[in-house]
């Protein structure tokens, strides 16, 4: 089973990679290269897989998730320039293809601390730009961790 | 090939577990946990799989779907009190989680004698939250 919770973030932005002239970054921005920047009403879309807690009939405690997303995402993003004020975009251009890559990352990282035990695994997270654009990223199961280190395969 | 049909129906819930105490149940359910019950327009998708006919050119005959949906959903939950007229929820939280469960339960045997299977259902509580379901 699976639980889509939604959430909304205003924020500016300007895409220009340093690495390209004035020229190319105009062509291949267009209108998102413009230097004083542009801002948009992003959506995020959360997407966690797993099955409800026996008769709480809860796959994920949604204030837990909800205080998640508020700390690690909307406190830093919402109402923010991503560009200046926002740690990964001091080197990261940030379009919404990195956007979704960070908040991703930054989900991923919070999560075996906040959901530990609960069986609740994020599975994806969907950024909206616009009503056009929408950016998806899937979030890889951790892999099984093993202590004993693989058997060597018997010599013929 | 997939279809999806579309219903919405209206209802109130109230999503309170009585073994937990009133914290616990605030961090789970929010401000769903309202005893007094609140109502939603729910939304649900029902994916139906199947290949088109080579006459009709149609994977189901979509009339049937609608009158399905009608009977086994929208009557006996649209401008109910989940928790006091439908059962189970009498006895089960009805989070859309359980929600869907239970609409999964009452279609997808009702699909066993028509060229389409049930796929998915997603139900929308509000537009900013839905649960999938697959049968499992």
């Amino acid at each position: 089973m699976r639980l889509m919770r939604r959430y909304r973030f205003s924020a500016s932005h300007r895409l220009h990679a340093p690495s390209l002239d004035a020229r190319l970054n105009r062509e291949l921005y267009g209108k998102c290269n413009n230097p004083h920047g542009h801002g948009h009403d992003y959506t995020l879309e959360v997407v966690v897989e797993g099955q409800p807690m026996g008769a709480t009939g809860r796959l994920i405690a949604l204030g837990r998730l909800d205080g998640l997303v508020e700390s690690s995402i909307l406190k830093t993003l919402d109402r923010r320039d991503l560009n200046s004020d926002v740690e990964e975009f001091a080197t990261l251009v940030p379009t919404t293809e990195n956007l979704a890559a960070v908040v991703a990352a930054r989900l991923a990282a919070a999560w075996p601390a906040a959901f530990a035990g609960s069986g609740a695994r994020l599975e994806k997270v969907r950024i909206h730009e616009t009503k056009k654009n929408i950016f998806e990223v899937q979030i890889e199961p951790p892999r099984p961790v093993s202590d004993t280190p693989p058997r060597r395969p018997a010599q013929s | 090939m997939l279809i999806t049909r579309k219903v919405e129906f209206s209802a109130s819930h109230s999503c309170v577990n009585p073994a937990l105490d009133r914290a616990a149940n605030e961090e789970l359910y929010g401000a769903e946990a309202n005893p007094h019950g609140h109502g939603h327009n729910f939304v649900l998708e029902v994916t139906l799989e199947g290949q088109p006919d080579p006459v009709s050119g149609m994977i189901v005959d979509l009339k049937q779907v609608k009158e399905l949906l009608e009977r086994e959903v929208v009557e006996p939950m649209d401008h109910r009190h989940l928790n006091r007229e439908v059962p189970p929820f009498d006895q089960v939280v009805p989070t859309p989680e359980n929600l869907a469960v239970e609409i999964w339960r009452r279609l997808e045997p009702r699909f066993a004698g028509m060229p389409a299977r049930l796929k998915q259902i997603r139900l929308y509580e509000t537009e900013d939250l839905y649960v999938e379901y697959e049968g499992r």
